[in-house]
């Protein structure tokens, strides 16, 4: 057996940075408590870093490596980018509120950057184990960062809840996992593909890992009826983590049924697009019926994010007609375009509640947030702005977003999913519009001054104004998810 | 003047005037961002004028048109033009805005920037609305248009704003949204196209026409407002502030009827003829329930919202019955409308500002102390009964005529409406104007002052002019009506 040197280039990013993480670990065991920002700061330049070595290594191939385990391709590079952008953002948006709640031990950034590296991984996964590597490591980093304020007894729940359905959700991955190989014989994506195309599996074992499969990424994503996690870990987990959690981790998760999915999966397509289907509609109606009754705004989030993944997967589940992949590039395309525009607003959103919050408060009641109009006209705009797009109304890049996964559902002949889908987004209307009207209807209830620091408050308006300017002009972004994806799978 | 991108400039100069103020900030620049809406409101509207003086009467193809690719990847495009149908809508809603500005000048004391805003933004949105020849920037401007007149009747409304306007919200947008589906139907019918002059010759089966009749009915009805989908126009309009209520009334309705015009007869000819008798029953029941309606409220705006929807019955009702004295008549009756309506919310704007009150009983002997206002809205009460000579008469009358062409009781029930306008109209009137002073604040009315004098001669001058020589309004939409019966008389089967 001959040893041979694989090709480590198309990896680089993520070797730097799982060299880093542990330079950040022992920097930050030694500096004083009073030098913590160091961390902060390393993990910010870590990104950076990541950022151009990724960047530079761009150039539309798709290339793999350590036998085949690895790939870089169009798709992998873009969703690292933005992964890497979305928890710069969120880190940003996290300094004064960690610091206030003396949470920004140095483990928090370790962890964080343990976090982007399983993203990463998985991002790039293009077999079975390298999807489950990569897939651990980000949620035993999240596990943790959850149960960071160790003394609050909501997070300690919210933590052992997440990590007992979270290794549950494992195990069902796991074991879907095992039955594919069993009927494929083959761990890698492009293997199993090869095996299910010339039907030499047995039918009935692939079928059942399917399902476990599908049942392991819906939990993943948070769809229902692997939705119960989401309300409680969103509401129990520090704002800061709660934001992490809601941002990047679902760029991983649209990898990864990728990957899984259509890389591996691609000819069982009929057969996963009826699941997701279910999947997509009971997300759509439940997320949405349920966020109205919230009083929390962490917790209405958290429901409109079920909701808004449902919508992601309708780009999914539209990808192949009647046997014809011919419109699987726009479907998928949309899928990736709803994810990201999903994060851009999600990051928006969390970024509101910490922006309100000070040592001792939260802000993460609907209520909390009466009569920001007087107090702020400036950032009740912001927040308009992005409550308006979540509900998918134009001029906001939220509805274009909608526009696109309801043109791919509607191309793929699913008018009644359509349908069903813009009758629970008038649903999600009225709780998005409840809080413009808390905001601009009624007097403020707390007249306390919005005291957050300048990289937070410019950062929020950046990330507020994008979500507009992007609305007027969507074509880049849906043009650059597009190419990515086709690149990668047409 | 034709190389000007005037349709771009009806629909960008309010918003970006609206962006301006916006930014002037706090109330404290008040005077300051008062000018700088009215110039903006003035200048959005002498950018339209070329429209009117530079239109070709002699065509029914889209004038003043521009095209520019917005977002290729669904062939998206930003593709303005007017006909003879939208282009007085242009007109009208730039001059309403003139005057809402000037109406709104020192009622709104509080978050000046953000009322002013509002409306001008407003204003370009509907310009949008009317000229968007692509069906993506047409929904666009439809949806967006939403946001500013939430905010009008949530923050600056009466006591039970917060449930108006999100009625207001959520009954539009459930139209809205199935409006959405059916276009991007229609897209992927039209091989990838949202082009509305495409879908207008694009052929459809029976059961695809039906279901997007139904789809843009929901959408259209309940903008109009259509019975019985009118239910949140009384409460928008009692909780809105005078000039929220003047924009409603004189051009958000509108575009509910504009949508029937540019939408639905001639993309689904078929099924609009199958459908025809549905809508003229709904319409007639607008025309005389809802003005019984009206008869017997309390609330003078209430009264005026339902005779809108009355009125907007005879819109309805005169576009279904597809002759050519029916459409041009409801096209008529849309702008009089616009007229009319805003200047009676105006004259009641004029009373409340002064007495705080909308009741009818609370009112009394209004001639003895303010005989000047009570001259102007003799006139506009006039005009909304139908009185000929007045912008009321012509398109109503017109409307009838239409209607005795195809079918008489159509005709006899529609023309009841010349008494129960003039009926639940004056009534009102002597009410609330004549008689012996009622109560003490009636007794202190100071007359109408300089600036309200403005408005309301300016709107009079309108209404005069358009019922003594409606000639130049006929003319221009002649040649886009007679096209748009010849495109409906055409089956898509």
């Amino acid at each position: 057996m001959n040893f041979v040197v694989p090709d480590f280039a198309p990896a680089a990013a993520e070797l730097f940075v799982a060299a880093m993480s542990l330079v950040v670990l022992m920097v930050t065991v030694f500096v004083k408590n009073s030098a913590r920002t160091i961390g902060y700061l390393m993990t910010l330049g870590i990104l950076l870093v990541a950022a151009l070595i990724t960047w530079s290594g761009m150039d539309g191939e798709v290339v793999y490596t350590f036998s085949n385990m690895y790939i870089d391709d169009p798709m992998s590079d873009l969703l690292k980018l933005l992964v890497y952008g979305s928890m710069a953002v969120a880190l940003l948006y996290s300094r004064q509120y960690m610091v206030d709640r003396n949470l920004d031990r140095p483990e928090f950034y370790v962890l964080v950057i343990y976090a982007t590296l399983g993203m990463m991984v998985m991002i790039s996964a293009n077999h079975l184990l390298t999807v489950y590597i990569g897939l651990e490591m980000l949620s035993l980093s999240l596990y943790g960062m959850v149960a960071m304020d160790r003394d609050s007894a909501r997070s300690t729940e919210a933590a052992m809840k997440y990590f007992v359905l979270g290794a549950l959700a494992s195990g069902l991955l796991l074991y879907g996992m095992s039955m594919i190989y069993g009927a494929t014989g083959s761990l890698e994506l492009s293997g199993i593909a090869q095996a299910i195309f010339h039907d030499t599996g047995n039918r009935t074992v692939l079928m059942f890992g399917l399902v476990f499969l599908v049942a392991g990424l819906a939990f993943k994503l948070g769809v229902v009826p692997f939705h119960m996690w989401i309300p409680d870990v969103y509401h129990g987990a520090p704002t800061a983590v709660t934001l992490l959690i809601g941002t990047a981790p679902k760029l991983a998760a649209f990898a990864m049924a990728m990957r899984l999915l259509v890389n591996g999966l691609f000819d069982l397509a009929e057969q996963w697009q009826a699941m997701l289907v279910f999947l997509a509609v009971a997300s759509i109606i439940l997320g949405n019926l349920v966020a109205v009754a919230q009083t929390n705004l962490k917790r209405m989030l958290a429901y409109s994010a079920i909701s808004h993944m449902g919508f992601m997967l309708l780009g999914l589940l539209a990808g192949v007609v009647d046997g014809d992949p011919r419109f699987a590039g726009t479907a998928y395309g949309a899928a990736m375009f709803y994810v990201v525009t999903y994060v851009l607003m999600s990051l928006a959103s969390f970024g509101m509640i910490m922006l309100l919050a000070r040592a001792g408060f939260e802000a993460e009641e609907i209520d909390d947030f009466k009569g920001l109009n007087k107090r702020s006209p400036w950032f009740a705009l912001m927040m308009m702005f992005i409550m308006f797009s979540m509900a998918g109304v134009p001029f906001f890049i939220g509805f274009f977003a909608k526009l696109s996964v309801l043109a791919a559902v509607i191309q793929a002949g699913y008018v009644w999913v359509a349908v069903v889908a813009v009758v629970m987004s008038l649903v999600g209307a009225y709780y998005y519009l409840r809080v413009v009207k808390v905001m601009y209807f009624d007097e403020p209830a707390d007249e306390t001054p919005i005291g957050s620091s300048l990289d937070l408050k410019l950062v929020l308006s950046v990330n507020g104004v994008a979500i507009a300017i992007l609305g007027l002009m969507p074509t880049q972004l849906i043009e650059g998810c597009a190419r990515a994806l086709s690149a990668s799978f047409m | 003047m034709t190389g000007m991108p005037l349709l771009s400039l009806a629909i960008w100069v309010p918003i970006i005037g609206g962006l301006v103020v916006l930014a002037t900030g706090s109330d404290r620049n008040a005077p300051l961002q008062r000018m700088i809406a009215l110039v903006t409101a003035v200048l959005g509207f002498l950018v339209t004028i070329p429209l009117f003086t530079g239109f070709d009467t002699g065509t029914s193809q889209m004038q003043f048109v521009e095209l520019a690719a917005w977002i290729p990847y669904f062939n998206i495009n930003y593709f303005l033009g007017v006909d003879g149908i939208s282009m007085l809508f242009v007109l009208l809603n730039s001059f309403i805005t003139i005057m809402v500005v000037v109406a709104g000048w020192e009622v709104i004391q509080s978050r000046v920037a953000q009322y002013m805003a509002a409306f001008l933004i407003m204003s370009g949105l509907m310009n949008g609305i009317f000229s968007a020849l692509d069906g993506i920037l047409f929904y666009v401007f439809f949806e967006a248009s939403l946001i500013p007149m939430y905010l009008i009747i949530g923050v600056w409304g009466g006591p039970n704003r917060v449930y108006a306007a999100i009625k207001f919200f959520l009954y539009t947008l459930l139209g809205s949204l199935l409006m959405l589906v059916a276009f991007i139907y229609l897209f992927r019918e039209a091989g990838g196209s949202f082009n509305i002059l495409d879908w207008h010759k694009l052929p459809l089966a029976i059961e695809a026409q039906t279901l997007i009749f139904i789809a843009m009915l929901l959408s259209f009805a309940v903008k109009v407002p259509m019975w019985p989908v009118h239910t949140w126009l009384p409460d928008a309009h009692v909780e809105a502030p005078t000039g929220g209520s003047v924009v409603l009334a004189a051009i958000a309705l509108k575009l509910g009827a504009y949508g029937f015009l540019r939408f639905s007869l001639p993309i689904v000819p078929d099924a609009s003829h199958a459908m025809a008798p549905l809508i003229i029953t709904l319409s007639l029941i607008a025309v005389v329930y809802i003005g019984f309606v009206a008869l017997v409220q309390t609330d003078m705006k209430k009264l005026v919202a339902y005779s809108s929807i009355s009125h907007m019955g005879f819109v309805t009702l005169g576009f279904f019955m597809m002759n050519p004295l029916g459409i041009e008549g409801a096209l008529i009756q849309m702008i009089s409308h616009g007229f009319i309506s805003g200047a009676m919310f105006l004259c009641i704007g004029v009373m409340y500002d002064r007495v705080h009150s909308r009741q009818i009983s609370d009112y009394g002997g209004v001639v003895n102390t303010m005989p000047k206002f009570a001259a102007f809205f003799m006139l506009f009460a006039m005009a909304n009964a139908g009185l000929p000579a007045t912008s009321g008469f012509v398109g109503e009358f017109m409307v009838i005529l239409g209607a005795v062409q195809y079918n008489f009781w159509v005709a006899f029930l529609a023309a009841t409406t010349l008494i129960l306008g003039a009926a639940y109209t004056l009534w009102m009137y002597k009410r609330v104007v004549f008689g012996a002073v009622a109560n003490k604040h009636v007794a202190e009315l100071e007359d109408i002052g300089r600036r309200e004098f403005f408005f309301l001669a300016v709107l009079a001058a309108c209404v005069l002019v358009m019922g003594l020589y409606p000639q130049p309004f006929t003319e221009v939409m002649h040649a886009t009506v007679n096209d748009l019966l010849r495109h409906v008389a055409v089956s898509k089967l």
